[in-house]
């Protein structure tokens, strides 16, 4: 494999069950994503976007086909080492924050980290890191509550990048938010994009948030229709 | 131990329920420590028993006397070591509800049976000097304010004395206290040359006789000897291990343990079914960021250890304060129960047995929700 290719699919297929009826959700899709890429998955509800992002960033597995990240065959992984290679390797932000109410945004941020071998004080200043990356160092103590929505979305953005991963995996992440929220966590993750050398996957129904992405693909009925460039 | 602040901070997400989920467990323990004193106490001398001991009564019954004369003829069977007799004497201090055994029995022999029982050597002295003399426990000596010199009047409900008055005095000559847990440090002894010649009836008759075998393995060949001695005599008698007697003395009023597993598993069960709830509700709520904690790299089994860890360090936490607390009610009630149970205490098999209980109420509790934490599907749990 090309070492510029960071994600290679080839021939993924995705099927579910619903009661009698088997829907073909991904169909033969094959794609490749350069390391450094901003890519925006665009298309209609139902297209596939969502569990394609799922299927790269190794919480779901494919029917058929193949999926590697980074040289890494992730669809043969047994449930550890898949848990073990997105700790490593993904950083994923959501649609709605998902941050853990309990926890402020220091916490919430230190979570992944939890899973490394970093000493309590090194765990704390990699959040604090990260927090400062997403311009959140005067808001560390405070609790998802107390944070606007573009604010708690800085904050699952800072705990997708608090362990460094290779590939940041987007789903919809302006979508709970105002316009001008929305800009702001566009403007980051263009930053981190070309800042900070993360690729990034960002599946989005908004054509003005794809306008920050290096390339654009369309899907329709589990396949990749379109592909656009800026 | 990276994990205890977030299992901790888990656990304090809905504060009144863990609270009232915490105060049910702790509440249970209480419980279960409570009744297990009341069962020590009703089984009391079970533990102490020294297991070289028998007790040999009268066949029919422990209120049918027994005749003197049988000290010869019992310390003369094969294996015997040591014989010694008590009589109940039943009588009451002040008031009946002043309650503690008196026995008259024989010092020397008295004391050489049971050596558990600590009485510095110039009280014994003392003792064998004064025929109206008595020795009392530690416990029954603080609870009525006595101390060594003081004459002690106790009213006969059973022995009156050859004058026709009930009203018996003795002098406290000596304080006993014990090593051993467990011993029963409310009764009071005197002597019994003093009681059989000052007794109105019942001249050369005694409650029940204690036998000290040289090998404990032989105690039933022993006490089985004793019984075919005196079988078809006016006096019939019944030997049998001090533990097998206390034993039986206690299943007079029930079987205890029996009654207190049913109760305790009553209250274990309701509580298994509360903490349960809690759990499963507590996982229920936060499928979402279980889901998350997945997708950023927790495994299955981490997941399920974590879930498992919150109900375990509820229950133990809990438990462990109610056994705490427990123990130090019995404490504090030890000496104003000193009239019904003369030996009550915790026993340390039962904290122990708690502890462990905690445990598995934890483990229990917290396994279906822990297990189907674990079975949680990532895409599943994110799409909630």
């Amino acid at each position: 494999m090309n070492s510029d290719v960071l994600v290679q699919a080839k021939s993924v297929e995705r099927t579910f069950r619903r009661g009698s009826e088997t829907i073909q959700v991904l169909d033969a899709l094959d794609l490749q994503i350069k390391r450094g890429e901003f890519l925006a998955l665009m298309g209609p509800s139902g297209s596939g976007k969502s569990t394609l992002l799922n299927l790269i960033g190794g919480l779901d597995r494919p029917n058929n086909g193949t999926i590697s990240v980074d040289g890494e065959q992730i669809d043969q992984m047994n449930e550890s080492k898949l848990a073990a290679w997105r700790a490593r390797h993904v950083g994923f932000v959501f649609q709605f924050y998902n941050l853990i109410p309990v926890l402020n945004a220091q916490r919430n941020v230190e979570l992944p980290l939890l899973l490394t071998n970093l000493s309590k004080t090194e765990r704390r200043k990699q959040a604090e890191l990260a927090l400062e990356i997403v311009g959140l160092s005067h808001r560390i103590k405070h609790f998802p509550r107390t944070l606007s929505g573009g604010e708690q979305q800085r904050v699952g953005i800072a705990r997708a990048i608090a362990s460094d991963p290779t590939l940041l995996l987007c789903d919809e992440p302006t979508g709970d938010l105002d316009r001008k929220s929305g800009d702001e966590i566009l403007e980051l993750l263009t930053a981190l994009n070309q800042d900070h050398g993360k690729t990034i996957i960002m599946v989005t129904h908004d054509a003005h948030a794809a306008t920050c992405a290096t390339r654009t693909l369309y899907m329709d009925e589990g396949k990749l229709t379109a592909e656009m460039k800026p | 131990m990276k994990y205890l602040s977030f299992i901790f901070t888990n656990l304090g997400r809905k504060k009144i329920r863990s609270s009232l989920t915490f105060l049910s467990i702790m509440i249970a323990f209480i419980l279960y420590g409570l009744l297990g004193a009341v069962q020590a106490a009703l089984s009391q001398g079970v533990d102490v028993a020294g297991a070289d001991r028998l007790v040999v009564r009268h066949k029919v019954s422990i209120i049918q006397l027994l005749p003197i004369s049988y000290t010869q003829r019992i310390s003369q069977i094969e294996g015997v070591d040591l014989v010694t007799h008590f009589v109940w004497f039943g009588g009451i201090y002040q008031d009946p509800k002043n309650f503690f055994p008196q026995m008259p029995v024989e010092p020397e022999s008295f004391l050489d049976m049971y050596p558990e029982f600590t009485l510095p050597a110039n009280q014994v002295e003392k003792w064998k000097e004064t025929r109206t003399g008595a020795i009392v426990g530690r416990k029954s000596a603080d609870r009525f304010g006595w101390k060594i010199g003081d004459r002690v009047p106790i009213q006969a409900t059973i022995w009156p004395k050859v004058d026709g008055s009930r009203n018996w005095e003795f002098d406290v000559v000596g304080i006993y206290d014990s090593d051993k847990k467990g011993t029963d440090l409310t009764q009071f002894f005197f002597r019994y040359d003093y009681f059989d010649e000052t007794r109105s009836r019942g001249s050369g008759l005694i409650g029940w006789y204690v036998v000290r075998v040289g090998d404990p393995d032989r105690a039933v060949e022993v006490a089985s000897t004793i019984d075919e001695t005196f079988a078809n005599s006016p006096y019939e008698t019944k030997a049998e291990t001090e533990g097998a007697f206390v034993q039986a003395f206690a299943k007079q009023m029930g079987n205890i343990t029996a009654i207190v597993i049913a109760i305790m598993g009553a209250v274990f069960f309701t509580i298994l079914l509360v903490a349960g709830n809690t759990m499963g509700q507590s996982v229920r709520e936060r499928i979402v960021e279980l889901g998350v904690m997945k997708a950023i790299g927790f495994t299955d089994k981490k997941v399920l250890a974590i879930v498992l860890s919150e109900s375990i360090t509820l229950s133990t936490l809990a438990g462990g304060l109610g056994l705490l607390l427990s123990w130090i009610l019995v404490q504090g009630m030890s000496d104003s129960l000193s009239g019904i149970f003369p030996v009550f205490y915790l026993p340390s098999s039962s904290i122990v047995w708690g502890a462990g209980f905690t445990l598995l109420l934890g483990f229990i509790a917290g396994a279906i929700p822990a297990f189907q934490a674990k079975q949680l599907r990532i895409a599943d749990a994110l799409r909630r």
